[in-house]
């Protein structure tokens, strides 16, 4: 289901030097169009429908269309992420709409301190099973 | 046809940076994540210095870059003993239980290290119901490594609300890395949107690799990192053969479209011994849009069954016990999809999930709010790591608890982390008791390139890693690579080719392209080279046809492996002809040269192995059955890339671990 981005929204991240979509795309399919200074999906067949543009765009610009393959016109499911959780609007061919709020994180964003109360790494057990902080299980 | 050569005659020159490094790890998906993670702990007292080098944003990189709703490998209460057995019994009885086993044992710090940064974990309610992340929080549930019981839909899998699953995994590992970047000084060691293209073995040691260049996607920049140890993690191969669905909607790969077999194309050009390529996967799923059945089976306790309402695991169970006895009564994925495939083939489909009377069998022990519950459980199940097939049920008007939904057997897949074992063939940690010699020599995941790890879905034999074991094993190979540069503390990389004739190489299909372009009136059509786009459609068309794809039901032999591998040499002539107009399609030129690689190793070993190891995921018709007396072994092979030639061979399988 590519991801395509709605032309009156798309302000092409204004000054930035990429756009938010180009910067977090995992397959670099976004692409700022300088002329227009609006953003489109330039390989539509290699989208893997993982919303991260549309997750990510501050100007909530970017939707996705199914697949003609095989979607018919006029589902959508929109997402909107906040900083703990995620809610999703899911809207039926047939008109009817399914909301859901799920969790995505305990802990505030950029708040993870990786080495913070672990101890230190032995070196005498570099070569032997476990990690710098854990004991392998022995059953 | 006439060689090519790049001068910079036409294409512009890229600036080449060069970047020393001590580790350097290759990928940012789940194990370079956890490989940066602990390597970072034990290269800091030493001043070692570690760089991560991903394609994508590490935030959203690699397989779990769309979130995941359950962690597949979480031993817990289980030991890992019977770890083993499960991942044996699934891949049809050969795999290495030392790599498997040593997993099992590791894997559960990663899960609890997740916790502890963030990922919500459901948890068990006192009344036996489920709680997702924040209620298990609210409610003062304990954390997993303090007791806390997870709500498990299968004997080794976990429900998470893992919308934001890799975003916190990255978070740690850029931390990490940031803080090694302070200790030792440099100026960056972690590269985004850089795409790795080929290792360069030693200039003084023929056998072991020093380097490894790539490319900007962003600007003209090519990069050779010279590091002292290397983990490979690059991942598996997707759309490798030709998809179900053929135009946009071969972007819905059931595994992530961007895994382009650089994990395999890497290791292999470094003279890597690869093992178990013939292994592939080949998931059922829900049909067209690839959602995960995981839950559906395991948690939801839907059944399978063909349009008649028959279950095709007991009405073709006689039939598939002659053919594969002992392992067809194990009901692994593979024997499963066969009997899937015994009705489809004989016209009774469509196969149906039966999600409906699942549903409406739990709603009968529950009260309104739990029912409404328990229906947000089952679209997060989609919404969390395949949101699409959400909406190919809202474009169908399709309500899960109302009516069931088609699965199908997908087009194949290559890799070594998820139900799949094809990799590289790495040392054990070798302390395990009854681990024969050739399955150690000394450092734990490298491969049989000194310096040369592996982690992830490119460390073979080994599959059911998934997220949780993928993280769990980058980990293990980042201590036995800081142990290896340790040891040869003195080692400096040194590589013989120059910075221009690497730049030439990685940036001949820009200079073909812009040689060529004016040539026609519309550079899509001209016959001095063929674009990425083309040349990825004729390899997918090979692959499906010759191999053994959708289009003949997973069927090939040796006459037809032999035919295929004809047409994909000229294919791998051809590549050497493959024209980019930008970096964009320079990447993707090169993504598709690792695809062939990986393709041609796949069928190479289909060819050797003289049977049909894996029925339901791909068939020998000249030896339709399981032949456990000449085959129950590893096969091995290794490609020589300068020669171009392979070289294959049985190595054997020892059971470690008891029935």
């Amino acid at each position: 289901m590519p991801s395509y981005v709605i032309t009156e929204k798309c302000d092409g991240c204004k000054a930035q030097d990429k756009t938010a979509c180009q910067y977090i795309c995992p397959n670099d399919l976004m692409v700022l169009n300088r002329d227009l200074m609006k953003a489109f999906n330039q390989e539509p067949d290699q989208c893997w429908e993982c919303y991260n543009c549309v997750k990510i765009c501050p100007q909530q610009a970017i939707e996705v269309r199914g697949y003609q393959d095989f979607n018919p016109l006029g589902g959508n499911v929109i997402p909107m992420r906040g900083t703990d959780s995620i809610m999703w609007t899911v809207k039926f061919r047939n008109g009817s709409i399914k909301r859901f709020k799920f969790p995505i994180r305990t802990t505030p964003e950029g708040s993870i301190d990786p080495y913070k109360g672990k101890p230190e790494p032995d070196f005498s057990k570099i070569k032997k099973p476990g990690y710098f902080n854990y004991e392998a299980r022995t059953k | 046809m006439e060689k090519e050569t790049c001068t910079f005659s036409y294409c512009q020159k890229p600036e080449v940076v060069e970047i020393e490094t001590d580790l350097l790890l290759i990928g940012g998906g789940m194990a370079c994540c956890g490989a940066a993670f602990e390597a970072v702990r034990w290269a800091n007292p030493k001043g070692l210095r570690v760089t991560m080098v991903d394609k994508a944003a590490t935030d959203r990189s690699g397989a779990v870059a769309m979130g995941l709703s359950a962690i597949n490998t979480y031993c817990g209460e289980n030991d890992p003993v019977d770890y083993v057995k499960y991942v044996r019994n699934d891949l049809m009885g050969i795999i290495r239980e030392d790599l498997v086993y040593d997993l099992g044992r590791h894997v559960d710090d990663s899960v609890h290290l997740f916790e502890e940064w963030g990922l919500p974990i459901w948890k068990k309610a006192d009344d036996g119901f489920s709680l997702d992340g924040f209620q298990a929080r609210d409610a003062g549930k304990a954390m997993l490594k303090d007791g806390g019981v997870p709500v498990r839909s299968g004997k080794w899998q976990i429900m998470i609300n893992g919308e934001s699953y890799k975003v916190i995994v990255a978070e740690a590992a850029k931390k990490a890395l940031e803080i090694n970047r302070q200790v030792t000084g440099v100026a960056q060691n972690h590269f985004e949107r850089v795409f790795i293209v080929k290792l360069y073995h030693d200039a003084n040691d023929p056998k072991r690799v020093a380097a490894a260049a790539g490319f900007s996607v962003r600007e003209n920049k090519v990069y050779i990192f010279k590091a002292k140890a290397m983990i490979n993690a690059a991942g598996g191969a997707v759309n490798v053969f030709r998809p179900r669905s053929v135009r946009e909607g071969q972007g819905r790969a059931w595994y992530p479209v961007w895994n382009s077999g650089s994990g395999y194309a890497l290791g292999m050009q470094a003279g890597a011994e690869l093992t178990m390529m013939e292994n592939r996967f080949v998931p059922a799923r829900f049909k067209d849009g690839y959602g995960p059945v995981g839950a559906w089976f395991l948690f939801f306790k839907a059944k399978a069954t063909n349009s008649l309402g028959e279950d095709y695991c007991v009405t073709h169970m006689d039939a598939t016990k002659a053919l594969y006895s002992p392992y067809a009564e194990k009901l692994g994925t593979a024997i499963r999809n066969h009997m899937m495939m015994l009705d489809m083939k004989a016209g009774k489909g469509p196969i149906l999930m039966n999600t409906h009377t699942a549903m409406q069998e739990l709603a009968k022990t529950m009260d309104a709010k739990r029912i409404k519950h328990l229906e947000a459980e089952a679209w997060e199940d989609f919404l969390d790591m395949c949101i699409g097939q959400a909406g190919l049920w809202a474009s169908k008007n399709i309500e899960p608890d109302k009516e069931p939904s088609e699965i199908m057997p997908t087009e194949p897949y290559l890799l070594g982390s998820h139900a799949g074992c094809a990799g590289f063939w790495c040392s054990g940690p070798g302390d395990i008791p009854g681990t024969p010699d050739h399955y150690s020599w000394g450092y734990n995941r490298m491969s049989t390139v000194p310096g040369l790890f592996m982690a992830g879905d490119v460390c073979g034999a080994s599959g059911h890693k998934f997220s949780s074991g993928s993280h769990a094993e980058g980990r293990i190979a980042a201590k036995a690579a800081v142990a290896f540069i340790l040891d040869h503390a003195d080692y400096k990389p040194t590589i013989k080719q120059t910075a221009d004739e690497i730049a030439a190489e990685l940036y001949m299909p820009y200079e073909i392209y812009e040689k060529y372009k004016t040539f026609s009136t519309d550079p899509a059509i001209n016959p001095h080279y063929i674009r990425p786009h083309m040349l990825q459609a004729r390899l997918q068309k090979i692959a499906d046809e010759y191999f053994g794809g959708v289009s003949t039901w997973y069927m090939t032999s040796k006459t037809m492996l032999e035919e295929g591998l004809k047409q994909l040499e000229l294919l791998k002539e051809d590549a050497a002809k493959s024209a980019a107009a930008n970096l964009h399609e320079l990447m993707r030129a090169w993504e598709n040269f690792h695809r062939i690689l990986s393709v041609e190793a796949h069928a190479r070993h289909i060819l050797f192995r003289e049977e049909t190891r894996y029925p339901g995921y791909y068939y020998r018709g000249d030896f339709l059955s399981i032949n456990d007396k000449d085959w129950k072994c590893f096969v091995n092979s290794k490609y020589d890339a300068e020669k171009n030639t392979w070289e294959l061979k049985k190595v054997p399988y020892v059971q470690m671990f008891a029935d």
